[in-house]
């Protein structure tokens, strides 16, 4: 990461103090996850104060992090003799959390829904990257910051239409990718990827007709988790090696 | 005098200046818009749900089919932010391939958009000038991938395969004579690169071409100055990206700002407009047709005296070639694991953007480590233009929403994704 960069940092952090936190990136971007509750401070002092000058909010990103670091390859109900290549709990403790009985309560704390905000200053050619968590319940809240950027307003209701986080204040949350009269929110992890309905004409009523879908999920390729350590930064420090 | 009340229309889904399957709830008084509202998803596929239950390498099909009319831009963000996470570079001469196709793309789909823009607002033969020229670009999308439009060409560490030797060529057919077929054909006697370059000689006179026909062209003039001015603040605060933007009078390209593949290493203008209306949007994107062209030019040259690998040597992230993995076991072994498995990206989050012909399309990737994203988010540049088109034709007729819409250049393919 560059020393320009670095130093924004540094400043970001002392400004907001302990409404942000930093979060290491692996490919030198800036992310920093805001507290829900200062998010729309931290916006508007993002676009307005001289030496951030985040004019542009370029991308809100709804992320459901119910599944995150759970894979689909079950070594558990394999046979003593088969999918020996499968991954074992000593690879990867903290994600292996999720599996059992006390799965979806892992490193985040029960803390299901996040947005993603990715910021441009134009001005000083500088991206930023702010993540913050809803508050817990159903639905997930969040504040809006439309006021802050217009841009935000569709970004925000497609995040509400796709994971249900609810923008407090946001001037017009309705639905914006999916059929009217919709039910559910489809990015959401436990939503089934083959979806719940599916529509055909009825010759006999003469409209179109939903009902319950017919095919069946499958999985052509499981998800697989191996600690990948080629690329891992530690051993690319060429002091490792001596 | 007769009392009269706003109504409500329709437009669209099914209309031909909506640019695809855009419902537009519009709410009159009289011809003049007093609010609008677009209603879009009839196009939406989920492509980011179905990425993250595919391997990594198959997703990149799917990038072409978002902005079906800038397809190598789509699949050089996704590749951008796969090669982000995993750490590595594609060589030299596959970014430069990249460029080139980047900017053969941005030609595409400039041509595609200049062809309907003119259509919608009353200037038939331009939609005709500008396919014949799309047609010989489409071409080169065949020779190097084998498909005319949704290429899969770009790859995690570099480009599918090198630039071909020959050039596919037309055959004798009853609907077209031995002469006129010797004229096709001539300038795909040669390789690719050849072909490129004869086109790159022929098109700034096909511009010259186009523009004899609208730039001074008093009716389209009247149908495009003054229609749909956004300031440079409001294009900012709306996020606005690409021509949209610089048309605003806003000096801002990721080639130039933020360079990636081999951007840096040519030589460019960037065209920026002064009133930021639908006019001076067009004579934006004119120009950069011309700029493109030139990109394109110097690549040709750069590619020429320039052979190398086209792909990164990691058997972990590219299958082997097909001969290796007939007479080698490890290959073997490579291969099958490559196509059934995939590989694993490391935990992380990389948010990777190109200057699509229409703006910023960027793809932010969330990694858990596994052979699959967990989430894939498309930042289409279109997204946010269509939601400005409120603000953009308040107040305007109802003639000059068909102007706005295709000055945004609008695809729904990425739009509702």
């Amino acid at each position: 990461m560059s020393v320009a960069l670095e130093q924004h940092a540094e400043a970001l952090s002392a400004r907001f103090g302990d409404t942000v936190e930093r979060v290491p990136s692996r490919c030198s971007e800036l992310t920093f996850e805001v507290s829900s509750g200062a998010l729309r401070e931290v916006c508007a002092a993002l676009r307005d104060e001289p030496e951030w000058r985040y004019e542009q909010l370029v991308d809100v990103a709804g992320v459901d992090y119910l599944d995150y670091g759970r894979d689909e390859w079950n070594t558990e109900d394999a046979t003593s003799t088969g999918f020996s290549r499968g991954r074992s709990a000593s690879v990867r403790p903290e994600s292996y959390a999720h599996y059992g009985t006390e799965s979806r309560v892992g490193p985040r704390e029960g803390r299901r829904f996040a947005a993603v905000y990715h910021l441009l200053s134009v001005s000083g050619n500088r991206r930023l990257r702010l993540r913050a968590w809803c508050e817990p319940g159903e639905p997930p809240m969040l504040d809006s910051v439309v006021d802050v950027w217009s841009s935000a307003n569709w970004f925000e209701r497609e995040a509400f239409d796709l994971y249900g986080i609810v923008f407090r204040g946001h001037p017009d949350l309705r639905r914006l990718l999916t059929d009217y009269g919709f039910v559910g929110h489809p990015f959401r992890k436990d939503f089934p990827l083959i979806g719940n309905v599916e529509v055909r004409y009825d010759p006999a009523k003469g409209r179109v007709v939903y009902e319950p879908v017919s095919i069946e999920p499958r999985v052509l390729v499981p998800r697989v988790i191996r600690e990948d350590n080629r690329y891992a930064p530690e051993l690319k420090d060429p002091k490792r090696h001596g | 005098m007769a009392e009269i009340r706003s109504y409500t229309m329709n437009f669209g889904p099914q209309h031909p200046a909506a640019h695809g399957v855009l419902r537009l709830v519009l709410e009159m008084d009289g011809e003049v818009v007093q609010k609008a509202d677009p209603h879009v998803g009839l196009l939406h596929r989920a492509t980011e749900k179905l990425a993250e239950s595919k391997p990594y390498n198959q997703s990149i099909g799917y990038m072409d089919r978002l902005d079906y009319v800038s397809m190598m831009c789509n699949e050089h963000a996704y590749v951008r932010a796969i090669e982000k996470l995993v750490g590595i570079e594609a060589p030299l001469r596959a970014q430069y391939i990249r460029t080139m196709f980047d900017e053969i793309t941005r030609i595409l789909n400039h041509l595609m958009w200049l062809g309907a823009h003119g259509l919608d607002i009353g200037a038939m033969t331009m939609f005709l000038y500008c396919f014949r020229e799309r047609e010989d670009l489409m071409d080169c999308y065949e020779a190097v991938s084998g498909t005319r439009m949704h290429a899969t060409y770009y790859r995690p560490g570099g480009v599918y395969r090198d630039l071909p030797d020959t050039m596919p060529k037309y055959a004798p057919s009853r609907f077209r004579g031995r002469k006129e077929i010797d004229r096709l054909n001539d300038a795909r006697s040669g390789s690719l690169l050849d072909f490129i370059e004869d086109f790159t000689k022929r098109f700034p006179a096909a511009v010259d071409e186009y523009e004899t026909l609208l730039t001074d062209n008093r009716i389209w003039k009247q149908r495009t100055v003054n229609i749909g001015v956004v300031t440079p603040e409001r294009a900012l605060n709306l996020g606005f990206t690409g021509p949209v933007l610089r048309g605003s009078g806003v000096e801002w390209d990721l080639r130039k700002k933020q360079p990636y593949a081999a951007y840096d290493r040519v030589d460019f203008d960037i065209p920026v407009g002064v009133n930021g209306d639908c006019y001076d949007r067009y004579l934006v994107r004119v120009e950069e047709l011309r700029q493109s062209n030139r990109i394109v030019k110097q690549c040709v040259d750069w590619l020429r005296a320039n052979p190398g690998p086209v792909m990164v040597d990691d058997r972990k992230l590219v299958a082997p070639r097909r001969e290796e993995m007939k007479g080698d076991m490890e290959s073997l072994i490579h291969h099958f694991k490559h196509f059934t498995e995939g590989y694993c990206v490391p935990a992380g989050e990389a948010y990777a953007a190109v200057e699509a012909p229409k703006g910023e399309f960027g793809i932010y990737l969330l990694s858990d480590g596994a052979n699959k994203p967990y989430r894939v988010k498309c930042r289409p540049p279109g997204f946010p233009h269509l939601a400005a088109l409120e603000e953009m034709t308040c107040g305007h007729m109802l003639a000059d929403v068909v102007a706005v819409i295709g000055t945004l250049d609008i695809v729904f393919g990425e739009i509702d994704r």
